[in-house]
């Protein structure tokens, strides 16, 4: 809720008003351009993907999205007030997870929340009634009085989440939230972050684990070199970009990455291993077993992993 | 500057409650130094070089040398407090631990994050100086009650040093660099300001410099208050300390409100 003086409040939301709408949004440093251009809307309760390799602008956008960084040029809105004209009331109505741990290591994890919710004015009383819930929310509440620096990397990713809901935020951003945890970790952040969704949260998330943006997005949008490359559903995006499945081929020998570019549809030959990207699968796996039996090979479902690199490339990016 | 004027608000006291909260949660370890520093300084140098220095002529009085050098161990720390805090201390919680990364995602501006790690350098100073007031009056070396015009003082000196602190924190690329300043600035000043022996035995051109530096002013302020006299500067000097003061406080704003937000 904003928290502002009336004066200043603007008058009611529509309920189509979106939380996130960006218009052309540039950020230029002395000679990159990191962003180039970007427009979105996100809807309110909406959970959006931004996918995108390192370096690809995803970070720079959520960033100026969250007032850290002013825009070069564009404007950025969040629940239809301006980022650079009222970056105190944007920031209210946000929740911001970082990619990077900035918990207070000098505090337990109850002080954390106690001085993170000073900063929003939030009295020590509520903020002390609002923790408790979080915490047990986040699975750490047998930890409010130990100090963050004897914490997990997990537990460190669900403070840092449990803390970005203390001033019950409209809008979420979360940057990141499983890089670098493990598989029990990662699962434990989904759930929360669905769980979250169920009560209407809108989330803007980045990611580069494709696995991530389809178990938790309504919609994805594939960022590359600072501009929108394709945005849908996970399911159009797979459907549109590669079809219905793919078929890897492991240790062939030329031969057959001749016979298959004869077939109809894409093949993209990587290393030792060739992709196939059938517009008919059978007849695919019968030139297969009438002229390579043997063959190693792994027919598959198509993911968002194949669309992201059939549109990003495979070109390393560090 | 028109912008960071306007962004400045009452919310940097968050800021500064922020790492108010941090020193009283190791107090232990942050209350030692002060109370320790001025005996040491008072044992080894004045019990020690005293013994060969017998007495210091200064201002028409004689003063033994330990009296004459008390207060100049107070000016020292009103500038070592603040311009480590605000050197070491914010570069740790700017770069290593991002506190003001997780201060900027909330209403707080980098304006309010600026002035609170100023306040909170100027803070040092007066705490630490209030402490070692307190060690030197127990050794008789503190006339009351204008010695307590030294917190005041370290009020501005504490502010001074913070804002240069913070300027030196916006150019630094690594934390040892900080040894740039160090020997540049804080250890000639150290020396040079008045501080372990008179300046009027100084020759004319390093008396010159002298008087261009913040500490040697702070020095005639805080000996002043300390023994309880008058001194010909003291106008001029409490000038200097407030206008200087201010405006390396509003370039260091500038400063680091370019290093971060780029």
């Amino acid at each position: 809720m904003l928290e502002s003086s009336p004066m200043r409040t603007p008058p009611a939301h529509s309920t189509s008003e979106p939380a996130i709408a960006a218009l052309d949004l540039v950020k230029r440093y002395q000679d990159v351009e990191a962003v180039r251009g970007v427009s979105f809307q996100v809807a309110p309760g909406e959970v959006v993907g931004f996918l995108g390799p390192n370096g690809a602008g995803k970070t720079t956008t959520v960033r100026m999205i969250s007032c850290f960084l002013p825009p070069t040029s564009g404007t950025a809105r969040v629940f239809g007030i301006d980022v650079r004209e009222r970056p105190r009331d944007v920031k209210r109505v946000l929740g911001i997870c970082p990619q990077e741990d900035n918990l207070d290591p000098d505090f337990d994890v109850l002080k954390n929340l106690l001085v993170y919710g000073r900063y929003f004015g939030i009295p020590g009383a509520e903020v002390k009634r609002r923790a408790m819930p979080l915490l047990e929310m986040m699975a750490l509440q047998d930890k409010a009085k130990s100090p963050v620096m004897a914490l997990s990397g997990g537990m460190k990713r669900r403070l840092i989440l449990a803390r970005a809901l203390l001033n019950e935020p409209r809008v979420l951003l979360l940057d990141e939230p499983t890089t670098g945890l493990d598989p029990q970790a990662r699962h434990a952040i989904w759930t929360r972050v669905r769980a979250l969704r169920a009560t209407g949260v809108t989330v803007l998330l980045t990611t580069h684990y494709m696995e991530e943006a389809a178990q938790l997005c309504d919609r994805v949008v594939i960022i590359d070199e600072g501009t929108i490359l394709l945005e849908g559903t996970p399911e159009e995006l797979v459907r549109q970009e590669v079809g219905r499945s793919v078929i890897e081929i492991w240790d062939h020998r030329p031969e057959v990455a001749d016979a298959m570019r004869e077939l109809r549809g894409r093949v993209e030959e990587v290393g030792d291993r060739l992709y196939v990207y059938p517009e008919n699968e059978e007849e695919v796996t019968r030139l297969l077993d009438a002229r390579f039996p043997g063959q190693a090979r792994l027919h598959r479902q198509a993911t968002l992993e194949d669309v992201f690199l059939k549109r990003t490339g495979r070109a390393l990016r560090d | 500057m028109r912008d960071i004027l306007r962004n400045l608000s009452l919310r940097a006291f968050r800021v500064w409650q922020r790492d108010a909260d941090v020193y009283f949660t190791v107090w232990k370890t942050e209350f030692l130094p002060p109370l320790i520093e001025p005996m040491l300084y008072v044992f080894g140098f004045g019990l020690g070089l005293g013994q060969l220095v017998h007495d210091v002529h200064y201002q028409g009085r004689t003063l033994t040398y330990l009296a004459f050098m008390a207060p100049g161990v107070l000016a020292v720390a009103i500038m070592f407090w603040a311009f480590f805090e605000t050197t070491f201390s914010s570069y740790v919680r700017m770069y290593y631990q991002k506190t003001f990364d997780a201060i900027l995602a909330t209403p707080l501006l980098v304006e309010d994050v600026i002035l609170g790690e100023l306040l909170w350098g100027t803070a040092k100073s007066m705490i630490a100086s209030t402490i070692m007031l307190g060690v030197l009056t127990a050794l008789g070396l503190v006339h009351w009650p204008s010695g307590l015009l030294v917190i005041v003082i370290a009020a501005a000196g504490g502010l001074l040093f913070s804002a240069f602190g913070l300027i030196m924190t916006s150019a630094v690329k690594t934390i040892s660099q900080f040894n740039v300043p160090m020997f540049a600035f804080i250890l000639p000043m150290f020396t040079f300001s008045g501080t372990f022996f008179p300046l009027d035995i100084l020759p004319p051109w390093a008396l010159a410099v002298a008087w261009l530096l913040p500490l040697t002013h702070i020095t005639i302020l805080v000996r002043s208050a300390v023994l309880g006299m008058a001194h010909p500067m003291l106008p001029i000097s409490a000038a200097y300390l407030v206008v200087v003061s201010l405006v390396l406080a509003g370039w260091s704003l500038v400063r680091m409100k370019k290093r971060l937000i780029q």
